[in-house]
């Protein structure tokens, strides 16, 4: 009861990363109100899928393991989740903004008529007091996130509904083990209870996934490139440049959308977020959408000819210069200064 | 086959895809009289995968539902202008201050008065808010399932629709009976442009407020033509419940707003000169930034 509950995506068989960030970020916020963190997760072949999620301080698991629950549908889904809700009566409730999370969410919260906050990239506990009702409400669910291009930032609150629901990015909170050989209690649901026949009248014809080949989400070292690089054949020294230096290479919407580099490495608002130790942005002038997703940077160095950028207004280090000559120079003294 | 009957949700919205230096003010806030209305672009990619339903199944009728103020009656024109048979504006100052949730409600309630229908489009996301939640909650309130991120609608065989799905790491494909929701995901086609034809005929389409401004040979002119009418649905002509409208009917309330304001920090300005690379890099490798 009153519990934090993270709706867990499955992928082949195991977790996906959004969902470990969120019942790491779960955990933290039951935590803070003194309640308990649960997790449902809904597939198939699921055995031995509690040992990852219980390290994780999950109290209770709900699990319905069915072939026909994957892949994802949303009626049959939402269905066991409403119901799951219905029961638990959670205070919070967590879905990552992936294409299940923004499908099934607003599904349950309308079903269960209560507020929703889309692609969230904070999360925090805090009171709110409504002068007007001269009411206080304490430990409220502060959902914060861009909004209207990514010009402002959001806090939003639903005082008066529970769950308090919202869908989270990938890739802007931390992923971490609570405690190896946390144990915890499973709860194996009767699906005769929990789904109609008529929740499965969308039938999947076809499916093909694509392994995700580049992983600048998980990168420590980021060269970032943007209109300005110039050519394909530019960003060929940013390629070079990660290779030296062991790290990946992204890109601004500007530069993907001139055809310079492929869309899976594009980096901001609509593209991944990233939170690497080193970003290094090349040609890239700043937009607020594009900082929206790397802003989060241990250490920026911006290298562009025009020292107005406004990424220069985040950056540790403004290099004013050239792409075509700045990259070579850092491989060379990289190089020159590790032997 | 005999023709569909569809509906596409519109959504009129501010442009804010090109902020300039003058959409923001001195202050740092945005400032929204400096960006256009603009048809909200995945709802212009829902609009084109219906008329081309249109062009596939003869019969088909493509009908505009949006909501927002009167000045949101120029979407209705615009889908009209492109190849949509008719069109409805929700509006009402009650309306006001409403969440997607209310928002949602307010839609359901429109829809159901158009039924029945075959199809309802929109597209996945509006870029004022970016949540892509009104589609599924207008899906689950009038309780038919939904199909979202659709890239291409293929065919509709014996009350089957096949539909093709963009997720974020790969596609699929899907059957779904109707009556099904359908949001259109942004790498879907391109809408038409307007069609000549059109925009003649529909040139002088206008709700019954705006008609309130026009001359004695306008009204006339609507007279002749009801095709022209672009009908206005307030709280009372959907009997909408008002504890579910505006602020009252939305769960979740904005407690702050931030604009986002490039903030100065300093930078240490370096030059493309081999010295200052060379002692950057240097840096760098001293602090374990890298290597």
């Amino acid at each position: 009861m009153n519990n934090v509950i993270v709706y867990c995506e499955i992928e082949e068989g195991s977790i996906v990363d959004v969902s470990l960030e969120l019942l790491t970020k779960g955990k933290s916020l039951a935590d803070q109100i003194g309640v308990q963190l649960d997790a449902i997760v809904i597939g198939s072949n699921l055995k031995d899928i509690g040992k990852e999620i219980f390290s994780y301080g999950v109290n209770q698991l709900f699990v319905a393991d069915d072939p026909k629950l994957y892949p994802y549908q949303t009626l049959p889904h939402a269905s066991i989740v409403s119901k799951i809700f219905e029961e638990e009566k959670p205070e919070i409730a967590l879905f990552g903004a992936t294409s299940i999370g923004r499908d099934l969410a607003p599904r349950i919260a309308s079903a269960l008529k209560c507020g929703l906050t889309a692609d969230c990239t904070s999360l925090e506990i805090g009171d709110h007091e409504d002068k007007k009702a001269k009411k206080v409400y304490k430990n409220l669910l502060f959902q914060i996130r861009p909004a209207f291009g990514g010009n402002i930032i959001a806090t939003i609150i639903n005082p008066e509904t529970k769950p308090q629901m919202a869908t989270v990015r990938e890739g802007v909170m931390k992923k971490e083990i609570y405690k190896i050989g946390h144990k915890g209690s499973l709860v194996e649901l009767d699906l005769s209870k929990y789904v109609d026949e008529e929740d499965f009248v969308v039938k999947i014809i076809e499916r093909h996934m694509e392994k995700s080949k580049v992983n600048i989400k998980n990168s420590q070292i980021i060269i970032s490139g943007g209109y300005g690089v110039g050519s394909s054949e530019n960003f060929n020294l940013l390629f070079k440049l990660a290779e030296v230096l062991g790290g990946e290479v992204g890109g601004s919407r500007a530069a993907v959308d001139a055809g310079y580099i492929s869309h899976e490495r594009q980096i901001g608002q609509t593209g991944v977020t990233v939170r690497p130790k080193l970003y290094i942005a090349c040609g890239i002038s700043g937009a607020v959408q594009h900082r929206a997703g790397m802003d989060q940077s241990a250490m920026i160095i911006s290298v562009n000819r025009d020292p107005e950028a406004p990424i220069n207004n985040i950056a540790d280090y403004a290099i004013i210069g050239d792409v075509a000559a700045v990259l070579p120079k850092m491989i060379k003294y990289y190089k020159k200064n590790t032997k | 086959m005999k023709g569909l009957k569809i509906i596409v949700l519109a959504k009129q919205v501010p442009d804010t895809r090109n902020v300039g230096k003058d959409a923001m003010k001195a202050n740092g806030t945005v400032n929204r009289g400096a960006l256009p209305a603009i048809f909200n672009p995945e709802d212009l990619k829902a609009l084109e995968q219906a008329l081309q339903l249109k062009d596939k199944y003869p019969g088909t009728t493509v009908t505009i539902l949006t909501m927002g103020p009167g000045r949101a009656a120029d979407i209705v024109r615009e889908g009209l202008f492109r190849g949509a048979d008719n069109g409805y504006l929700i509006t009402d100052r009650k309306f006001a201050g409403s969440d997607t949730l209310a928002t949602s409600y307010a839609i359901s309630l429109a829809a159901k008065k158009l039924a029945p229908f075959d199809l309802i489009l929109c597209g996945r996301q509006a870029i004022d808010g970016d949540t892509a939640q009104v589609g599924p909650q207008v899906a689950e309130k009038i309780n038919i399932p939904q199909v979202t991120y659709a890239e291409m609608i293929d065919k509709v065989d014996k009350g089957k629709i096949t539909i093709k799905r963009r997720l974020e790491r790969g596609v699929e494909t899907v059957e779904a009976p109707m009556p099904l929701l359908v949001t259109v995901h942004g790498s879907a086609p391109d809408c038409r442009s307007r069609n000549a034809k059109f925009l003649l005929k529909y040139k002088h389409a206008e709700t019954w407020t705006e008609k309130q401004r026009d001359t004695e040979d306008y009204i006339k002119l609507h007279e002749d033509r009801p095709y022209l009418d672009i009908a206005e649905w307030t709280v009372d002509d959907l009997k909408a419940d008002e504890t579910y409208l505006g602020l009252t009917g939305s769960p979740t309330k904005v407690k702050r707003v931030f604009n986002v304001v490039f903030t100065a920090k300093e930078a240490k300005v370096l030059n493309e000169s081999d010295s200052d690379i060379e002692e950057l890099m240097k840096e760098l490798i001293d602090n374990h930034n890298i290597g």
